[in-house]
């Protein structure tokens, strides 16, 4: 899921300065699961926002803030209440504060960071381990990303920088390549260890990414 | 053909030594600086060392070069994609740069740009690989170059690290891809050279190896809290702080250490960070 985290607040007083009435708008898939933008969320959001003399005409928590037809139809539910606010603010992940921005007419003021794509280690922890990179070369490493989950995303091995198994970011953090190298050996084989891995095909990866079903997939 | 290259060819022990780029466009002290070194086959130009901006190593290299002094070129993926690097290469070609070390580079995290996206678009295996193909008279994509570059590339390996074999694969991969030399991390203790040298035979690719001057005990600590990949052992920094006169100490583990160099290897590459004065003390 996409992890993100509530803005600091002094960045969100100072974007919410020039307003009084918002409409508050969460999500109930990744950001819910987060803590950042569900239902909890934003009740402490909207409690903060009297605090700051602001008054909330309403609040929504979208199932996914990230489907841009269903998140216009969620909020023609609130219409009025939208109508009365001088802004929506969503605490949503990127995706999903551009859904709501792309069909509201009022201005929008995100409220997250969105962060990376991540597992769930346990509650309140993640960890990324795939960035989307559209060309996956985990067949090959024994199902640990280098892209990732190495600092630099190398593919043909560590950097001098391994100390004792570990990156040089971060002695907490394991080496992405000790760790493929190892569970390789547990598998009694090779993998990406075989061959010289030719340089990584970016263009998959292009901004911004498109994809679509074709007719026969719908 | 460079120097460095004949000179290992023929079995001479070679002796590098390294020099900073400026921060800023006043060169005269490093162009100074290099004048001073004596016995010294080739100079390393280091590339924004330790993620730390400087003047380009390109353009100091071309300088040094054109004024008589070899270099070595160093040049990382962390601050190029492919199509810098490649273009970067054919300009060093053109200053009449030979001989290249190869690097991945340390991320950026650890220097004076900590907010850089850090790019890494090739590894160091792979810009092997691409240097190879420009020698070769093609680039990355397969188009044909008008005039080709002659480079002597090499590439970078800490005979320390651990786990052994798994870096031992890298180095593998980097003399399959066109390494032709190689420079090591800080050599501190000779058990660690020797079990590479001997993994090294096979390979047939001379070794220079890395010969850090610490100063004092304090700079070792300094090494082992924020430089990737260098470990001063204990017993060293004990050495150190137990010293009269550190520096002299110092200068002592850095000649003990060429001995051991000469021992064993092909050459050492002195990295004494503006303390040049004393390389003839290490050299003795």
């Amino acid at each position: 899921m996409i992890i993100s985290e509530l803005k600091p607040l002094e960045e969100l007083q100072q974007a919410l300065s020039e307003f009084d009435k918002l409409f508050l708008v969460g999500c109930a898939a990744c950001a819910t699961a987060c803590k950042a933008g569900g239902e909890e969320e934003i009740f402490k959001f909207q409690e903060w926002l009297v605090a700051q003399e602001k008054e909330v005409t309403g609040s929504v928590v979208i199932d996914e803030a990230c489907h841009i037809m269903r998140a216009a139809r969620d909020l023609r539910h609130h219409k009025n209440a939208v109508r009365d606010a001088d802004a929506v603010v969503v605490l949503a992940c990127g995706s999903g504060i551009q859904s709501i921005s792309s069909t509201v007419e009022k201005r929008v003021v995100g409220g997250l960071n969105s962060m990376f794509l991540g597992n769930v280690r346990r509650f309140g922890h993640y960890e990324e381990m795939c960035s989307l990179c559209g060309d996956c070369i985990l067949n090959e490493t024994a199902g640990i990303c280098p892209v990732t989950t190495c600092a630099k995303g190398l593919l043909n091995g560590p950097c001098g920088g391994m100390e004792d198994g570990h990156c040089e970011i971060d002695a907490e953090l394991e080496c992405a390549w000790c760790l493929i190298y190892e569970r390789l050996q547990s598998q009694d084989r090779q993998g990406v260890f075989a061959r010289r891995v030719p340089p990584k095909n970016w263009s998959h990866r292009r901004k911004p990414g498109r994809y679509r079903l074709k007719d026969g997939e719908r | 053909m460079s120097h460095l290259s004949e000179q290992l060819a023929s079995g001479r022990f070679v002796v590098t030594a390294e020099i900073a780029p400026p921060k800023g466009t006043h060169l005269a002290p490093a162009l100074a600086a290099v004048e001073k070194f004596e016995g010294i086959t080739a100079v390393n130009v280091t590339d924004n060392q330790g993620a730390n901006m400087r003047l380009s190593s390109l353009a100091l290299a071309a300088q040094l070069q054109q004024a008589g002094t070899e270099t070595v070129l160093q040049l990382t993926c962390r601050d190029r994609n492919r199509m810098a690097l490649q273009s970067d290469l054919l300009g060093a070609a053109a200053f009449g740069i030979e001989n290249l070390l190869l690097l991945s580079g340390d991320h950026s995290k650890f220097g004076d740009h900590p907010d850089a996206r850090p790019v890494f678009d090739l590894d160091s295996v792979q810009l092997l690989d691409m240097t190879a193909g420009l020698m070769a008279g093609v680039d990355m994509v397969g188009n044909a170059l008008n005039g080709v570059p002659h480079f002597f590339p090499g590439a970078a390996v800490n005979p320390a690290a651990d786990p052994f074999e798994l870096m031992f694969q890298k180095v593998s991969k980097k003399v399959a891809s066109g390494a032709r030399f190689f420079q090591t991390q800080s050599i501190f203790e000779y058990k660690n050279l020797e079990r590479f040298m001997l993994s090294m035979e096979p390979l047939n690719v001379p070794v220079i190896a890395g010969v850090l001057l610490i100063r004092s005990a304090k700079m070792a600590r300094f090494l082992n809290a924020n430089i990737p990949g260098v470990q001063v052992p204990k017993a060293l920094v004990d050495r150190l702080d137990r010293a009269a006169d550190p520096m002299s100490e110092g200068v002592a583990i850095a000649r003990e250490t060429v001995g051991w160099a000469r021992e064993l290897c092909q050459g050492v590459h002195l990295m004494t960070l503006g303390h040049d004065d004393k390389i003839p003390g290490i050299l003795t």
